[in-house]
């Protein structure tokens, strides 16, 4: 087990002048989960942003492997998967013309075919229809099933479960679980704790 | 370069699916320039000397009225942020997006133009001459065009600040290619007209997807 894959130290996020957080540190190493707590307007979403590499802190430093993240990016995203709070499906093309684009960005070729993630978060029968006519949860689940479809080490996940029924919620909870189990270190925001077994750490930003 | 092609393809079967986007400057395109002639009347020498300017106006127009779209849908669904998180160059799939806002938008105004020139009375001998700089202008157009929606997708109302952003740099290829179509139809020779605007071409595919790869992530921060 290495410890230290991921760290972040001190990072700060300001909005103007008034910071939203400061003084944040984490470190994740194998199988680590991390949940992010806090209420509306936290700064929960800029926190994950920071931490995915999309915008930079305001203050501190991200690193992955023990190096700067601005210096490995392109080798982070490899090993790195981001489901912000916007899907990034596109409502003209169908599910698994949606999820064709994310089995391109991975390098090694996963595991399972997009129509067997479909499978494993019950849309099947959706596999040709555009997304526009899905509801929010299926839309969802179609973003989700990228966590199947593109193999990484570090999930970043802005609230998973929204928008999800009883039995979606269960099937991310396993997901993130069996993750856990194979190394991987996931970090996700939530309202609703997900009651993972073998309590994860757990940040309230206030 | 897998992902390139996959991209421009991804993105063409988009276009297919919602054909308002593409179809809008298209038809603008048609209507401006066929109103001239109405307009004006069919004094044959005066929309001679006129037609080249004002199809050059109107595709640069029609352009301009589409960049607006490349980058927005994808910023309001959230592609954009998987793009910018995707492992591969983000020029490179910045140049994808161009390549197919170009098929979407330059190319149907290329192949409408010799029918636009028969309305203009611009004689046979120089339609070819006409596409020629339309099929080196337009690239250009969206090239440069594609920095200008990149640094406003950010913002709710862009359009405008893109015309502000964008209109200077289209101002030398517009100067060129109509003067070489007008050059051309006085019987003189269009050669440096056209050097120029293939070096235009050039440089612009050199640095256009690159400034517009890092005006997305800073509009994306």
């Amino acid at each position: 087990m290495e410890s230290g894959v991921f760290k972040a130290s001190n990072l700060a996020c300001y909005r103007g002048e008034e910071p939203l957080f400061q003084h944040v540190n984490i470190e994740l190493g194998d199988g680590d989960i991390l949940e992010v707590a806090g209420e509306n307007g936290s700064g929960k979403t800029s926190l994950l942003r920071i931490l995915c590499g999309l915008s930079p802190p305001d203050d501190g430093e991200v690193s992955w492997r023990g190096q700067p993240l601005c210096e490995v990016r392109n080798n982070f995203f490899l090993e790195m998967l981001y489901v912000g709070h916007q899907n990034g499906l596109k409502d003209d093309l169908t599910p698994l013309e949606n999820l064709a684009l994310d089995v391109l960005h991975s390098e090694q070729p996963s595991q399972i075919t997009p129509v067997e993630a479909l499978e494993k978060l019950q849309l099947r029968h959706k596999n040709h229809v555009l997304c526009r006519s899905l509801s929010a949860g299926q839309k969802r689940r179609v973003a989700l099933a990228r966590l199947l479809l593109k193999p990484s080490k570090l999930w970043v996940l802005d609230e998973p479960i929204n928008a999800l029924d009883k039995a979606g919620r269960v099937a991310i909870k396993e997901l993130i679980q069996q993750h856990s189990q194979e190394g991987g270190i996931t970090i996700y925001t939530t309202h609703f704790p997900l009651e993972l077994k073998g309590a994860p750490q757990v940040m309230t930003l206030s | 370069m897998k992902i390139f092609w996959y991209r421009v393809k991804r993105d063409l079967l988009l276009a297919a699916r919602s054909r308002n986007e593409w179809l809008n400057p298209v038809l603008f395109f048609i209507i401006v320039t066929s109103l001239f002639p109405l307009g004006i009347g069919p004094e044959v020498n005066t929309l001679q000397t006129i037609a080249p300017g004002v199809i050059w106006v109107s595709a640069l127009l029609a352009t301009l009225l589409s960049l607006d779209s490349v980058f927005r849908s994808d910023f309001l669904d959230g592609s954009l942020e998987q793009m910018l998180l995707s492992p591969y160059p983000a020029s490179l799939l910045v140049l994808a997006k161009i390549l197919a806002h170009w098929l979407t938008t330059g190319v149907p105004l290329i192949l409408l133009s010799p029918l636009l020139a028969v309305f203009m009375h611009i004689p046979l001998t120089t339609i070819p001459l006409l596409m020629l700089t339309l099929l080196l202008g337009t690239p250009i157009l969206s090239l440069i065009g594609t920095i200008g929606a990149a640094l406003t997708v950010g913002l709710r109302r862009g359009g405008v600040l893109i015309s502000l952003l964008v209109l200077p740099l289209y101002i030398p290829v517009l100067i060129f290619a109509s003067s070489a179509v007008a050059t051309h139809a006085m019987g003189l020779s269009v050669e440096a007209h056209l050097s120029l605007l293939g070096g235009l071409l050039f440089f612009a595919l050199a640095l256009a997807p690159l400034a517009a790869a890092s005006a997305l992530r800073i509009a994306m921060e």
